[in-house]
């Protein structure tokens, strides 16, 4: 396949940045889609130019740090990570878009790549169980019934990409708050802290500059790993309640 | 030089009892006297630095992703083992020990495989009580699954997300820490070096990979929990990132390296698929236990099938070889990953491989659909399946996989003591980066085991006995130490940014890559191994007269990150291929053709090789200088590895 693409290139932070065209030949329906981009960076860095920057690291779509906004899509067409879609997913001669994600809350530091420590710090301010090493009970003193360990496991199962931050028109971070906060609030082990959890991470949530939530719904449809709108409900339930109960007003 | 294990004296079972009693303890009140550089935020990294945090030490965490969640521990997929015995199955410490032990092929240290064994019970419980939404029964209570051919159950996961749900549970605990101001994250940084000052590791220089900024950090120890150097063959499972310079730096600092020639190559991986290829992608293991392999009888029909004259499925059953049921009844498909990739290499040597290039071998589920229906495989594997199909583009469910071996794991690593204290004292290295606890060979779901053990478990003692002599005496950064490493490593920039040369750094690495993969992956000759080794010093020159490292070093460069690690996976192919040709024997992973029993197993020489080989660096160009630390058996019997 022969494609033309157009992608986001910016110096740095200050930058203002601007979309460059570039062409790629040879993409054979069996590469991923950053194995196109290796190719791209090849070529370039062949004739010197600088390489586009993106990033990625594990490939196998768990370990979160893949981005790109492709074609107006995070992650492009399929409800999966970038790293691995796969080019039999584009048509030969295609024209394809590739931004960076774009949020208040995730600036761009270079070309694609994007600054998503504001994801750490909202789990910093509460996203865990206050268990120091050692002194815990045997593991199976807390038995915990399988649907509400496959429920907590489901939201669990979220990488931390963004996605859905990018996807949504507000630039929300709900759905990711919301996965950790429903993974913990459904599990016995997470009551304790319940919620101070809520209100400390929904806080952080909103000082990291992340819109509101509208309910439009295209986070959950856009996230790679399925995370569900349930988890945002139920984040709702535990704030307010937290709210309404708290002794921190 | 000699080497000291300490390994605490006294029977077996009582020897980290009574060592966690004799070692120096840390008033409380002083620890928060004592700074701990801890580099890499995997399974090893986190557990260590929220478990020194919450003991009051302060920390400071570095890693190069752009968070420490995102470490490579994050990618295993299988599960974690431990000695609990909730099925009832006949499991124990003892047994746990034995089967690690049996699995390295005797070549790890006894004391402290034991002590692994002994503290993988805890695991499980700290990883519960942080919310680990492991899989369990309909009762309420933790389930397992046996796991890499074990006869016992007690692999405990979280579908087949096991290192990330582990992984989420020690980023959880670390995060607490970073709340609570006892850890400092660094990410997107490089350790480009270790400083010592008197012959103890001090500190570390890094380089930020957003500014390039160099900047040095000090401590009053540094522990290196930076994973594995599977991507020293360019194609690996590894994530891209995935490097050995932490190591290597250490290393050249006066670290000894052990057994670096042990790699683990997995039988059951996506083939490659072109020249495009960047990684390499695992399929669980547990596939064996429903897929057959095979490969056609004959060439002629391997060719026939390689040009896509037939497909697999016209092949008629006379015209199949199950090769692994039929050269080992009793095991079957589910010999251990080393036989099974060893036998995959070899039908593919001799004309008989599946796929274009002809290295792939069948794995087929058709005898198991027929057996228990569809429905039942895409229940077990129903994930697998799709991953697979997103891959490759084939219908594994209509079609056989096609799969291959692929470099998975490195059981070789900084040699470390008893104490996980490298020879540097004040230095210390955990998880993947030390060769400590898997001998010649990685059972499944220990190295989730080992990472966590070291970090939650292991050090938060042993780290005590050493601060606890060291006094509270701190040593800026601006000591003149930090500021010739510093000095070196801005060097080091600037002489690679201004080779200039025509070749780009992924070149190399490919080319580094195929020379490990051909003479130093799934067996070795000391002909291949010694072509090999004047193929990489040859590449080395090149490298340094040729490479074209664009752009400067004050800014994002990707191109300047992979010429460091590339830099130094070169060095370390030299010493692989120095470390497999020395050792005239064969033994799990390592497998020297020179070294068979007549069925063509790996056949040991305990008498000449039951010894860690560590190595010691002497200088630019110089031979490294091999130190034995030899393995003292006394609770287990030497046997012949037998699967027939
Ligand atoms: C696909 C796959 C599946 C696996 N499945 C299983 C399984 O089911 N069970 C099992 O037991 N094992 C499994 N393994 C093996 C296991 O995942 C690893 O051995 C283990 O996770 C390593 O953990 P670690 O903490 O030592 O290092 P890693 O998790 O690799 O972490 C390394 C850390 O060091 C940092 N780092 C590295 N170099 C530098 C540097 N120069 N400067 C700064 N930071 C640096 C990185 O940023 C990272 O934070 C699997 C491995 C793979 C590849
Ligand atoms: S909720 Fe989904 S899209 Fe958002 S960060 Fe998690 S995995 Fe990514
Ligand atoms: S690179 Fe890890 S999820 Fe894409």
């Amino acid at each position: 396949m022969n494609l033309t693409l157009k992608i986001w290139r910016q110096k740095n932070k200050s930058d203002k940045g601007g979309f460059k065209d570039y062409k790629v030949s040879d993409v054979s329906k069996d590469m991923s889609f950053l194995e196109m981009l290796d190719v791209l960076n090849e070529q370039l860095s062949e004739k010197g130019e600088d390489p586009v920057h993106f990033d990625h690291d594990c490939r196998e779509g768990i370990c979160g740090m893949c981005s790109l906004y492709i074609n107006g899509k995070p992650h492009g067409p399929l409800q999966t990570t970038t790293c691995q879609l796969h080019m039999r997913s584009f048509n030969d001669g295609e024209t394809i878009t590739i931004e960076p994600w774009r949020a208040t809350a995730f600036p761009v530091m270079k070309d694609l790549v994007v600054d998503r420590s504001s994801f750490d710090r909202i789990m910093q301010a509460g996203g865990y169980v206050s268990v120091n090493t050692g002194g815990v009970p045997d593991a199976n003193e807390i038995p915990i019934p399988k649907r509400i360990a496959d429920e907590a496991f489901d939201a669990a199962t979220c990488i931390g990409c963004g996605a859905c931050v990018a996807a949504c028109k507000n630039a929300s971070a709900m759905l990711f708050t919301s996965a950790k906060i429903s993974q913990l609030a459904l599990l016995p082990q997470g009551q304790v802290e319940r919620k101070e959890r809520a209100e400390r991470m929904i806080a952080q949530m909103d000082a990291e500059g992340f819109g509101a939530c509208t309910n439009t719904g295209a986070c959950s449809i856009e996230c790679p790993k399925g995370i569900s709108l349930t988890n945002i409900a139920r984040m709702n339930r535990e704030y307010f309640s937290a709210v309404v109960s708290s002794e921190n007003v | 030089m000699i080497l000291d294990s300490k390994i605490p004296d006294g029977p077996l079972a009582e020897k980290w009892t009574k060592h966690k009693f004799n070692i120096k303890l840390v008033n409380p009140a002083n620890k928060r006297k004592y700074d701990v550089i801890v580099v890499g935020t995997g399974l090893a990294g986190a557990s260590a630095a929220a478990s020194l945090a919450e003991l009051g030490y302060n920390v400071k965490a570095f890693c190069f992703q752009d968070s420490p969640r995102r470490a490579h521990s994050i990618a295993a997929q299988g599960g974690i083992n431990a000695a609990k015995n909730y099925q009832n199955d006949g499991d124990s410490v003892f047994r746990l020990f034995y089967d690690t032990i049996k699995g390295g092929d005797y070549r790890a240290r006894e004391a402290n495989v034991y002590r692994l064994a002994e503290v993988s019970v805890s695991i499980i419980d700290q990883c519960v009580a942080q919310g680990v939404p492991f899989a369990r029964e309909y009762g309420g209570l933790l389930a397992n699954r046996s796991f890499g051919g074990a006869q016992v159950s007690r692999t405990f996961y979280a579908r087949g997300q096991t290192g990330q749900q582990l992984l989420l549970g020690a980023y959880s605990a670390l995060s607490r820490q970073v709340a609570n101001g006892k850890v400092k994250l660094y990410p997107r940084t490089e350790m480009m070096d270790v400083v010592t000052v008197d012959g103890k590791a001090r500190g570390i220089i890094t380089r930020n990979l957003i500014t390039g900024a160099i900047e040095s950090h000090s401590a009053h120890a540094v522990l290196l929990c930076t994973g594995g150097y599977g991507n020293v063959f360019f194609l690996s499972t590894n994530a891209m990132g995935s490097n050995v310079t932490a190591a290597w730096r250490a290393h050249k600092k006066g670290a000894l390296m052990a057994n670096p020639c042990y790699t683990q190559i997995h039988p059951t991986c996506i083939p490659v698929s072109g020249d495009h290829q960047s990684k390499l992608t695992l399929m669980s293991e547990s596939l064996r236990n429903d897929g057959r392999v095979w490969v056609p009888a004959t060439v002629e029909i391997a060719e026939k099938l390689r040009k896509g004259q037939i497909s697999p499925n016209d092949i008629k059953e006379e015209d199949r070889d199950y090769y692994l049921e039929r050269k080992y009844p009793s095991f079957g498909n589910l010999v251990p990953r080393d036989v099974a990739s060893r036998n995959a290499k070899y039908v593919c040597d001799e004309g008989r491989g599946v796929n274009e290039t002809g290295e792939a071998v069948f794995l087929d589920f058709r005898d198991a659909i027929i057996r228990d229906g569809e429905d039942t495989i895409r229940a077990k594997y129903g994930n697998l399946f799709d991953m697979y199909q997103q891959i490759t583009g084939d219908n594994p469910y209509k079609l056989p996989m096609m799969i291959y071996p692929a470099v998975h794991y490195t059981m070789g690593g900084l040699w470390v003591d008893y104490n996980l204290m490298t020879n540097i004292p004040g230095l210390y290295a955990l998880g993947e980066a030390n060769f400590s606890d898997h001998g010649a060979n990685r059972l499944g779901a220990s190295a989730l085991m080992q990472g966590l053990a070291d970090g939650y478990f292991v050090i938060p003692y042993t780290i005590g006995d050493y601060l606890a002599q060291s006094g509270y005496d701190k040593v800026g950064a601006d000591h003149p130490e930090f500021k010739k490493s510093e000095k070196e490593v801005q060097d080091r920039v600037q002489k690679l940014l201004s080779i200039k040369g025509k070749k780009t750094v992924d070149h190399f690495h490919k080319r580094l890559g195929k020379i490990m993969w051909d003479y130093c992956g799934m067996a070795r000759t000391a002909e291949g191994l010694t072509k090999a080794k004047a193929m990489i010093k040859d590449l080395k020159k090149e490298f340094w007269t040729d490479v074209n490292v664009l752009g400067d070093n004050e800014e994002l460069n990707q191109s300047l990150e992979k010429a460091h690690r590339v830099a130094d996976f070169i060095e370390l192919g030299e010493l692989m291929v120095d470390d497999a040709l020395h050792r005239n024997e064969s033994c799990g992973g390592h497998f020297r053709e020179e070294y068979q029993t007549p069925e063509g197993e790996a056949l040991r020489d305990d008498e000449n090789f039951a010894y860690v080989a560590a190595w010691k660096y002497l200088g630019e160009g110089q031979e490294e200088e091999l130190v034995k630390e030899p393995l003292v058996f006394e609770n287990v019997k030497l046997t012949q590895r037998s699967y027939k």
